[in-house]
């Protein structure tokens, strides 16, 4: 798809993937096309915009509210986002008395329905070694300040289980549509590194 | 498994470094090494647990500086060489194929 581009010599690494989708193709047991179908999703598709909606729904809607913290998957599952690395999900709420915060300190498990792919930096050594010694200090780092008052939870994901945080409502959204309060929530609000923008920008 | 891959609390490994507007992936090759996982994985070559400890596997020093989706590579192509799907041979000749056409 990029061939074209190549106009110096592949990388060690270009080269290895190149030899295994070949390979892999070759032997079908893989369809190039099923493979471009499946990158296609993750890259345009699936992404923070879903998780936005559950947000901007359970701050709009009391009763969903509470079967998301209750029963997170099934409430997700409700706006028809589920399947792969999203199949056990937790949601924790963002309070005046508490500050979420999701790590996967020995890899990258993360919600992929709601949030998308990860970014580098939360699969990076920097901030899964730091989340858990100095979640303040990580949370500085990211121009978020949580009162000392305030206690932060910081939550470990595994292959079983995956977190989504939910954060507070911002101030100032009174009459919003949940349309509206959905292009508030930002992907690192609900990772728990940063908080949903203004209304006021 | 207590290995390299244990970072949490781990001291010295730098500040934390967010890219702004990310893109989901950086290079072409990470895109098919993410589309051959999904499909690889959705196909039953493998499944979760020893996908993660393939990476678990990989030598310690070079799964510090390799990037994540190199992780991914290794990982999957530990695996399928181990149930037999690819031989180390077969990746290495075609490899070496590829790179005499690309030169």
């Amino acid at each position: 798809m990029s061939s074209h581009r190549h106009n110096r010599p592949l990388s060690e690494v270009e080269l290895r993937v190149k030899a295994l989708e070949s390979l892999l193709a070759e032997k079908q047991l893989i369809d190039p096309a099923a493979v471009d179908e499946i990158i296609e999703t993750y890259e345009h598709k699936v992404g923070p915009r879903n998780g936005a909606r559950v947000v901007a729904r359970a701050w709009t809607d009391p009763a969903y509210k509470e079967r998301l913290l209750g029963r997170g998957s099934e409430a997700i599952a409700e706006l028809g986002f589920s399947g792969v690395q999203g199949e056990d999900m937790v949601v924790v709420e963002n309070t005046d008395q508490v500050h979420n915060l999701v790590v996967c300190t020995l890899c990258s498990c993360y919600p992929w329905p709601t949030l998308g792919l990860p970014p580098v930096w939360y699969k990076s050594a920097p901030y899964r070694s730091r989340a858990v010694s100095d979640p303040r200090g990580v949370l500085r780092e990211f121009g978020v300040e949580v009162p000392a008052s305030t206690e932060i939870r910081v939550w470990d994901s595994n292959a079983e289980l995956r977190y989504l945080v939910l954060p507070k409502r911002p101030a100032g959204t009174e009459g919003m549509s949940e349309d509206e309060l959905a292009g508030l929530v930002t992907r690192d609000s609900m990772i728990g590194v940063g908080q949903p923008r203004s209304p006021r920008g | 498994m207590n290995g390299i891959h244990d970072l949490g609390g781990m001291h010295g490994l730098g500040p934390i470094r967010p890219e702004p507007d990310e893109p989901v992936f950086h290079e072409d090759w990470e895109r098919r090494v993410f589309g051959l996982m999904v499909a690889t994985f959705g196909g039953g070559q493998y499944n979760v647990d020893e996908f993660r400890h393939a990476i678990e596997r990989m030598d310690p020093a070079h799964y510090l500086e390799s990037s994540y989706y190199e992780h991914w590579l290794s990982a999957v192509e530990t695996l399928l060489v181990e149930k037999g799907v690819l031989s180390a041979d077969e990746l290495a000749a075609r490899k070496a194929e590829l790179a005499r056409e690309a030169a």
